[in-house]
Parts: structure tokens; sequence; C-alpha cells
């Protein structure tokens, strides 16, 4: 479904990936670990194409057999790219509703709140901050479900949650993930994190792990236990 | 009361004959008539003399103190220097202004000579033809006579009078001679003399006691064959318990062929009464705005100006609040949209004169490629006004690197009993904000109008629903940047 392959990222003229080579496939679920500063985040930019982060000619970002490299980030986002903040900003004055109703302009306006609504009660999101603009006074938990709230209604193809665990308490984590397995269907998921405490709701078919800007290690979830004894020291 | 003109008589009754108004068409009735079939043409010539303001006074057939005002203010006006202390005006050529032309005469002559991107901005927008040609000035006829009409009637069963200020110069010349002027004097600065002396056109509304108007009036539909005039002349009296909400301007753009509009607005908000006042206005970008506006608040009064600025190359616009008694509030509520090359230089006055009055300054500014706001507010709590409170907020959203924004407030608190709070941002659209916003699938252009109205939304929400939907749109259009 997306295949990367010589991708080198550079940000201000430093370079933080080499070469990267990845693909992923649908229904999949991918861990991508790594020590802080690895290069994990940046990779995730550079998919979804923040505009900060320029790559190589070389570099080839394919999607369903389309180049995206060039695209900006709303065209990758339309064709079914979708990603969750590390850490999600606060928009002044736009709602999530406000937001996700520009995002989808071809649904009905009532049916996208009825929707909005349901979702959010499944993630057990307060109603009121469906109006309210967007993470404003918004607590670490609340930031992360209002971002899986706007996937669910995206519904993209492959989706990368970017540290979803930050700043999220044991409840508010099993309520996301319990969402998740229910809304995952044959999309695939990458999870990018430090820590290894969220594979005991969804386990991983494929483990990357990432240090220096590179992928040092593929394997299946039995990685997630060399990691857990020996730490990134291991590879 | 200091430095302000006495209201002579301030219990004034409404005239007898305001109940007795002419059914129909209230502001054609001229001796010189204002109707498209009049086929006279009258320029006055560019520049301005003594003889052109009586000639102006002349041919309204005004009496004779309306004359002498004009010609005092026309002398101030002369003699006073341009005001050095805000947006640049050196480019000003008073000598190439046309001060008067009968409104029939106000028209291009065909659709045709309009400007393209004004006829674009138009069809963007969705304007009907018939009103595409009043606002551009090709038609003098704008079809909302009907709409008009209807409202004249509501109005006239609870005794409002509500007509063009030439109208009222000639139909109630005491109500006029008691309050023109006094509350803005020719000699406050030098757009106001110059407005003095040569006003033509502007509203006239009287609320008598007690009246709650029941519908908004607006000038919009008011301005038939007056057109948007250059130098407008609005005189508001509501009297004690009254209410009534003034709208004026419109949304889209209003072509104007002369580059300079210059209005006076003075508005009398009597004990317990309450006027707001919304403003909507998208002047061509050729258009130096400069613009008067006051209101005097008595005992428990509420005045609210609500200003929203998109259009022009300058405006310069401080709506004012002279809260004289105990317990009178006032509110500027505004926004200001300055794109590239044009400067908004915008603010409030609010002068507190009494005990327990209250105030409150909400301004929003956005600044887009090389565009300048400039926010200028004075707040002065005088020593007799005990236990009065102010709040000011400005926030000034700048959409790139080039734009700029500029804050000059200015709190005189003679009265240590008050209560003062001032908050000011400047923000930044930013880049991360747009690209989470782009993550989730939308253009550019979709998320920068998005944070813009969101923005503005608190002023926004303030204003008649129509108008926000269409100042909205507009904002959009100016994201775009095609709008002419």
């Amino acid at each position: 479904m997306l295949s990367l392959t010589n991708l080198t990222a550079s940000i201000a003229k430093k370079t933080i990936l080499h070469n990267i080579k990845i693909s992923f496939s649908k229904k999949q679920i991918y861990a991508i670990m790594g020590p802080n500063g690895s290069g994990k985040s940046t990779l995730v930019q550079t998919i979804i194409g923040n505009p900060l982060y320029a790559i190589s000619a070389e570099s080839s970002l394919l999607f369903n057999k389309k180049e995206i490299s060039t695209l900006t980030p709303d065209k990758r986002a339309q064709l079914g790219i979708g990603v969750t903040f590390q850490s999600p900003i606060a928009l002044q004055g736009v709602s999530v509703f406000q937001l996700l109703r520009l995002a989808k302009r071809d649904i009905d306006v009532l049916d996208l709140y009825k929707q909005i609504e349901k979702i959010a009660q499944k993630l057990k999101i307060n109603k009121e901050l469906i109006d309210r603009p967007l993470n404003e006074g918004a607590s670490g938990g609340e930031r992360k479900k209002l971002e899986v709230l706007q996937m669910a209604i995206l519904n993209p193809s492959i989706i990368f949650f970017d540290e979803i665990d930050t700043g999220v308490d044991i409840d508010s984590l099993k309520t996301i993930f319990t969402f998740l397995k229910e809304f995952r269907k044959d999309k695939a998921f990458v999870f990018i994190t430090h820590y290894s405490k969220i594979f005991s709701y969804l386990s991983p078919d494929t483990v990357l792990i990432m240090k220096e800007g590179k992928i040092i290690k593929e394997g299946g979830k039995e990685v997630i236990e060399v990691v857990e004894k020996k730490g990134y020291e291991a590879f | 009361m200091r430095g302000m003109h006495h209201i002579k008589n301030p219990h004034l009754q409404a005239p007898d004959n305001i109940i007795h108004m002419k059914k129909k068409k209230i502001n054609f009735d001229y001796k010189f008539g204002f109707s498209v079939k009049n086929k006279n043409v009258f320029v006055a010539e560019k520049g301005l003399n003594e003889e052109r303001v009586a000639m102006i006074s002349g041919m309204k057939n005004e009496p004779e103190w309306m004359l002498a005002k004009r010609l005092q203010a026309y002398a101030f006006f002369k003699k006073e220097k341009m005001p050095e202390w805000g947006a640049d005006l050196s480019t000003i050529n008073f000598d190439e202004i046309t001060y008067f032309i009968r409104s029939t005469d106000k028209q291009v002559s065909s659709w045709e000579e309009l400007p393209a991107e004004i006829k674009n901005t138009y069809d963007r927008i969705g304007v009907p033809e018939a009103e595409k040609k009043f606002l551009s000035g090709v038609s003098a006829q704008f079809e909302s006579e009907v709409v008009y009409e209807k409202v004249q009637e509501t109005l006239e069963k609870q005794g409002v009078i509500f007509c063009d200020m030439d109208t009222a110069v000639r139909k109630y010349p005491e109500l006029v001679k008691q309050y023109f002027g006094t509350l803005i004097p020719y000699s406050d600065n030098k757009f106001a003399a110059l407005n003095t002396s040569v006003w033509s056109g502007g509203s006239f509304v009287y609320v008598p006691k007690n009246v709650k108007a029941a519908l908004p009036l607006q000038a919009y539909f008011r301005m038939n064959a007056q057109s948007f005039g250059q130098f407008e002349r609005t005189l508001i009296i509501a009297e004690e318990g009254s209410y009534i909400h003034y709208i004026e301007g419109c949304t889209a753009p209003v072509y104007a062929r002369d580059s300079l509009h210059s209005a006076v607005v003075e508005i009398f908000v009597k004990e317990g009464a309450h006027v707001r006042y919304t403003t909507v206005q998208n002047w061509s970008k050729n258009v130096y705005n400069l613009v008067t506006k006051r209101a005097r608040a008595d005992k428990n009064a509420v005045m609210e100006w609500i200003d929203c600025n998109l259009g022009s190359q300058i405006t310069m616009k401080y709506p004012a609040v002279y809260l004289m008694g105990e317990g009178a509030r006032g509110e500027v509520l505004s926004i200001a949209f300055a794109g590239s090359e044009q400067h908004q230089d915008a603010g409030a006055k609010m002068i507190h004169f009494a005990p327990n009055t209250t105030s409150r300054i909400v301004s929003k500014s956005i600044s887009k490629e090389g565009g300048r706001t400039s926010y200028r507010g004075l707040v002065q709590i005088m020593p007799q006004a005990e236990n009065s409170k102010t709040y000011v907020s400005c926030d000034a959203l700048l959409l790139d690197e080039h734009s700029r924004s500029d804050t000059y407030p200015t709190m005189r608190i003679k009265n240590p009993l008050s209560y003062v709070q001032h908050e000011a941002t400047v923000e930044k659209i930013g880049e991360e904000k747009l690209l989470y916003m782009m993550s989730r699938g939308l253009s550019k252009i979709d998320a920068e109008t998005a944070l813009v109205n969101g923005f503005i939304n608190p002023v926004v929400k303030e204003i008649p629903l129509e108008y926000s939907v269409e100042l909205n749109r507009l904002i959009r259009l100016e994201m775009e940047g095609s709008v002419g």
C-alpha cells in the first residue's frame, strides 16, 4: 500500500533520515520503536508531507503505486494517509466539528454531526468538546481521543499513531484501544512509540527498530521482548 | 461635561408631525427630484471654496442656519492642518475632489465601465444582477423598495422616523438644529469640518420615548437614490428607554469613483435607552475612509458600536462613546482586515464622565500580504467617574512575514477607584496549525479561512446572521487573494 524507498530527509540541511526502506501493507499492525532522537517522528512528518522536511531526489514514496512525494499534505490526506499527532495543537476558534465539516464536504452536515457524536460517545469524549475550539484547555487524554475521533471520521487506509500513549492515563488508553480494535478492519496501523506497553492492547505484526535515522532491525513481536529486556542497546 | 457641547433640552419630545409622515418614499420628494428619470446632470467643479459650499446648500434649499454652519466649518477646514498622528494621508489632494454630485449623476454610465475586479467579485459572492448595479452605482434604483416600504410601515406605526438627512433638515428642522454638530462639532477635526461643510445624504433616525424599534434599520435599504454618499451625515436620537439597531453598509465591495469617504455619525442615547450600530464595510481599494463616529450615553444608557472594515486603501475610524450618565455602558467591537497596500487604522474611544460607568473594547485585526493594521484606542476615566470599569482587548493576527500590526493604546485613568483591564495579543497563523489542518485533508485556503473566521468569531457572532454569513464568505475571497 505504502512503500518508502531510498527515503532520505533533512531539516535545515541536517540529514535526519538515511535511505529508509519500508513497505506497509493493509490489515497489518506495525510498531516503530527507537530511542529519543532516532528519527521516528521525522519519518511520520515526512510521510504526511510536512514542508519543513526536505527529501532527497532519490527518495520515493509510493502510495497505491502513485508517487506522492511532491504532493502537499492535504492531497496526501485525501488519498488516505492519516496521522495522530504526538502533541496535538490547539486551534483558536475552530472546533473539531468545523474542522471535519471542511474535510468531509460530501457528507450531510447533520449526518456528520451525528457520526461525530456517536464516536465521541464510544471514546468517552465529553460532548461539549465537539463544539469547543479544538484542544483549547483540553487534557492530554482528551487531545489524543480527539485525534482518534478525527481518524474515525476521515477513515484513512493507513494511520500513523505518533506516541498515542503519551500524556494519556490508563483508563483513557484502554478506551482508545478498545475503540481502535473495533475500528481497524482492513486498515494498516503504525504505532510510533518509545515504550512497549501499548502492545498489550494490540499486538504488532511487524516491529521496526530505528536508530540514528536508520531502520536497524525488522522482525516480529519477539523483538519487543528484546527491547524490554535489554533496551535499544541490544541492536 | 467639560469639553462637550451642552445639549440644550435633553427631554425633548417627538414633534407631532412625525406621526403623520408621508406614506411613500419619504426620501424621494426632493425639490430636485432624486429620480432615475431625472436626466439633469449636475456635477460641481473639482475643489472647494465658499461659493461651492453655498451652492450645495442652495441646491438643497436649506435654511440659513445650515448654510452658516457649513461656512463656519469650511473656514475651519481651510486653516486646520492634516492630522499627522495616524495613517499617511499625504496623497490626498483636496483640489482634485468633486464635492457635490447630484445623486442620480453618481452613476457610472454603464456596467461595462466598472473595473473588472469589482464585477468579478460581485459574481463570486453571487450578488444578484439588480443588486450589483445598485452597489456599483450603475443603477440608482435598488429593488428593495418593497422591503423598504414594509419596514417604513412598521416603524411609522411606532412613531420612529427613519429618513435621509437632507429630508430631515427640511421636515424636522427644529429637531435637527438642536442636535446637529453638538456631539461632533466641526472643530473636532479637519475631516469633521470637511463633512460639515459639504455633507450630503446619510440617515436621520428618531426613536420616541420607550419605543423599542421592532426591526433593525438598514441603511442599505434606505439608500435607494442616495446611494453611498461620499460625505454622509448621520444623526440618531434615541429617547429615554428606547431601543434601536441600525445597520449600515454591506459586505459586497462598494465601488466609489471618488476616492475620499468622510462621514460623520452622531448618536444620542438618552436615559435607559439602548442603541446598537452595526457597520460592515468593504469600500473599493482606492478609497480613503476617514470617519468620525461618536455617541453620548446618558444615565443607564447602552451604546454598542460593531464595526467591521474590510476594504479601502486607508481607514481611520475610532468610534467613541461619551459615558455622561451614571451607570452608562459603552462597547466597541471591531474587525479590521488589511490586505496588500491597505492600512486599517482603527480603534475606539471611551470617555467615562460619570460614576459606575462601564466600557468594553474588543478589537480583532488581520493583516495579510504586507497589509497593515493599527489599533488606536483611548480610554479616559475622569476624576468624578468613580467605580468605573473598562476592559480592552486587542488581538492581531498576521498571516505572513510581510504584514504588520501595531497597537497604540492610551489609558488616562484619573480616578483611583476604577477597574482597568487591558489585554493585547499578536499571533501568527503559523505553519504548524496549517499543517495540522491540511493533514486532515483541508486545502491551505480552507485552513487559513477557518482560522481567520475563528479568530474574528467573537465579534462576528454579534452581527446579524445574513451579514455574518456574507462576511465569512468574503474573508474566504480575501484569502484567495482575488477580491478587487
